[in-house]
């Protein structure tokens, strides 16, 4: 596993219990997590990551899965 | 009417989701809370909040969250209101506040100005007699997260206008919200059932017949509800329940409105529910 995504699955693993949690899972739709948990990837992935999100960015679907996430990343490196 | 500046009292979860819907859709808000701590609260996360907003809809792509700051004027004085076009009230549920600050608005607000309040239960008509503006007084019973919630109570009493009418649905209209216009009476349509079966889902948790997740279980799974009343009681605010059941019986003198024991301790003990991070759940984890 690459250290982004080790790095994401870290984050999302301290809020929640992603053991059945698969990295293409939509945490959102299989209700892992409540709609604030979206801000808070926003917030991880900016102060984190280091990784600005624009306005036009700020879709759930760039946040939904751990690969989502990742992918959303990698377009902005 | 242009409904420009809007005036919104009361910075609690209801008015805080009220003004940010406000400011989304473009209003001048002034906002006023005698807690200065609840206005900051609400200043500083404006940014994420606008945010999170453009997260979930697709619509708010091109809004700028600094700018829509620019548009907020926040004070605990509401001298300021003088110049609002449109008032909604989000105070605490409790007659007596209300009644106070309808008194002070009518004093410092334009004659034209329209008084909207966001109560649970308080009968409108009792409200706006209180004012030299009676016409002029309407209920709007948003629904929480105001945000998120597309549809609303719009509450007319004996005295409301026409025009007061008119003016409001078009005004809901312009902030995304669709007004189903109804009689007034205390907690309205929603209220008088809901806080009935929020009250009654207390008694069956203290008289031992299911635990509250099997009770919230039930009306999620079986009725299909999004949520069950404890949950939804956690979302609304427990403290604000017990008031809105105070009210009810006040104003029906109907003694089923009597708020259940359990209820009425676990807001003596603090828990407000998800506003103040002490849930009922917690409770219950705490305590049994
Ligand atoms: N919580 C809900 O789901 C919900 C839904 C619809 C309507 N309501 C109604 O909306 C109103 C507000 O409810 P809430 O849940 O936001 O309550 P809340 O307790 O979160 O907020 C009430 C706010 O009013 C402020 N306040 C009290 N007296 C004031 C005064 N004289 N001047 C200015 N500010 C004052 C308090 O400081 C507090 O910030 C109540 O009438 C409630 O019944 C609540």
């Amino acid at each position: 596993m690459n250290e982004l995504k080790k790095k994401i699955k870290l984050f999302i693993s301290e809020k929640i219990d992603i053991t059945n949690l698969a990295d293409t899972d939509d945490m959102f739709k299989q209700g892992f997590v409540n709609s604030l948990f979206a801000m808070e990837l926003v917030m991880f992935v900016e102060n984190e990551i280091g990784v600005k999100v624009e306005n036009k960015d700020l879709m759930l679907d760039n946040f939904r899965s751990v690969c989502a996430i990742e992918k959303f990343i990698m377009s902005k490196k | 009417m242009k409904i420009e500046k809007t005036g919104v009292v009361g910075a609690g979860i209801m008015g805080t989701g009220l003004a940010l819907t406000l400011l989304l859709y473009g209003k001048t808000v002034f906002l006023i809370d005698s807690d200065k701590s609840k206005l900051e609260i609400f200043e500083n996360d404006l940014i994420k909040n606008i945010r999170f907003q453009i997260l979930f809809n697709a619509e708010w792509k091109d809004i700028v969250p600094d700018k829509l700051k620019h548009n907020l004027i926040t004070s605990t004085n509401p001298e300021i209101l003088n110049s609002a076009d449109y008032i909604i009230e989000n105070v605490t549920e409790d007659w007596e506040i209300k009644k106070e600050l309808w008194e002070k608005l009518d004093s410092i607000c334009k004659k034209e100005t329209i008084f909207a309040s966001n109560t649970s239960a308080i009968p409108i008509t009792k409200q706006a007699s209180v004012t030299k503006r009676p016409d002029k007084v309407i209920g709007i019973h948003f629904m929480n997260p105001v945000p998120l919630k597309p549809v609303v109570e719009v509450i007319k009493s004996e005295l409301t206008s026409d025009e007061t009418i008119k003016n409001t649905l078009s005004f809901l209209e312009e902030i995304g919200k669709r007004g189903i216009l109804i009689n007034d009476a205390p907690g309205f349509v929603s209220n008088r059932v809901l806080m009935l079966t929020i009250n009654e889902a207390f008694y069956l948790l203290q008289e031992g017949t299911a635990s509250i997740s099997e009770i919230d279980e039930i009306f999620k799974t079986c009725f299909g509800h999004k949520m069950g009343p404890f949950e939804t009681a956690d979302l609304i605010g427990l403290d604000t329940i017990l008031l809105t059941l105070k009210v009810l019986k006040d104003n029906l003198k109907d003694n089923k409105f009597t708020p259940c024991p359990l209820l009425r301790t676990v807001v003596d003990k603090g828990f407000f529910g998800a506003k103040n991070k002490k849930t009922i759940y917690q409770y219950f984890n705490l305590n049994n």
